[in-house]
């Protein structure tokens, strides 16, 4: 298996900073309109992280105008310009699924404390 | 030059110049010596013959040893042969690398598929099966093999259980993602046929060839 870990080395980044389930995060991603490129802010919690090596997502969920969006990002993806930790939160599951169902105050998570 | 022969390592993923995911197949490739040159004065055709993956000497028979022997080289565990439309190009016990295969956009790949056993019609043929209920033959039946007693027989070729997979399978027209020189690794998008350590027949496509002469 040492092979596909090398030919999967070369695509993965090491600067991106550490973050769980539960944090809130602040993403840049890269859009194509056309010609242009530009970044486009995502902002939300982080409710899942899977897979491992140059495989691995991560699952933001964010509530815009009412209405749950969630989107799945690679996380060594050369889309992502950058990713920022606002907030860690303090959770008790790999999976914060449970968010779905929940709205306003309820769908909140907890501040770790330090 | 027309193809290597390369061992199939497993699948991964790499993220191509858009930032897009493309799954790709990893694959081992030479470097393959030349054994043999086939010319069509003695043998009726023009090819050359490489070898692949060497093997200790005491693990070969004397065939082998002596086939080798003939173009210097330690015994190798496989052979095949590529046709050439001039083998004196070549020359016996030189090697050729995965450089070949550098500029080149597309590939044809011959291996052995995974062996699946004996299976049904619905996994073998793409049957629909039968109906679960009413009076239906049973969900994965074949249904009805025939007509009644005129022809009073199962025509020839048709479609029913039995072993699936383990043969040869050819996908043409795979597109090369990247050659790594350094390590011999050819990367290919989507899959190729069998399991992992496949030995597999990688020759430039087919449509690219004709377009050259």
């Amino acid at each position: 298996m040492d092979i596909l870990d090398q030919v999967s080395a070369g695509q993965q980044r090491d600067e991106l900073p550490e973050f769980n389930v539960g944090d809130t995060v602040d993403l840049q991603v890269k859009v194509r309109e056309g010609n242009n490129i530009r970044n486009q802010k995502f902002q939300g919690i982080v409710i899942q992280r899977r897979g491992s090596g140059g495989g691995e997502t991560f699952t933001v969920r964010k509530v815009s105008q009412g209405i749950g969006v969630e989107r799945v990002f690679p996380l060594h993806s050369p889309n992502l310009t950058s990713l920022k930790v606002i907030r860690r939160g303090q959770v008790k599951r790999a999976k914060l699924f449970y968010l779905r169902d929940l709205k306003g105050k309820a769908a909140k998570v907890k501040e770790k404390k330090k | 030059m027309l193809g290597l022969i390369g061992k199939k390592i497993g699948m991964s993923q790499i993220f191509d110049e858009n930032g897009l995911v493309v799954p790709v197949s990893v694959i081992k490739v030479g470097p393959c010596p030349v054994v043999l040159k086939k010319t069509e004065k003695s043998h009726g055709y023009n090819a050359v013959q490489l070898a692949f993956e060497t093997i200790r000497p005491t693990k070969a028979n004397l065939p082998k040893l002596g086939h080798f022997r003939k173009a210097n080289l330690p015994p190798y565990r496989h052979l095949q042969e590529f046709r050439v439309d001039d083998p004196n190009e070549f020359e016996i016990g030189s090697f050729l690398d995965i450089g070949i295969f550098e500029g080149v956009e597309k590939v044809d790949i011959t291996g052995k598929s995974k062996g699946k056993g004996f299976q049904g019609v619905m996994k073998r043929h793409g049957f629909h099966g039968g109906r679960k209920s009413h009076g239906g033959r049973g969900p994965r039946s074949p249904g009805s093999i025939g007509m009644a007693a005129y022809p009073g027989k199962v025509i020839k070729g048709k479609k029913l259980p039995g072993r699936m997979g383990h043969t040869t399978e050819h996908v043409k027209n795979l597109r090369i993602v990247d050659v790594d020189t350094e390590n011999n690794l050819l990367l290919i998008k989507g899959a190729v046929p069998g399991a992992r350590n496949t030995i597999l027949r990688i020759t430039v496509q087919q449509s690219t060839q004709k377009g050259l002469k």
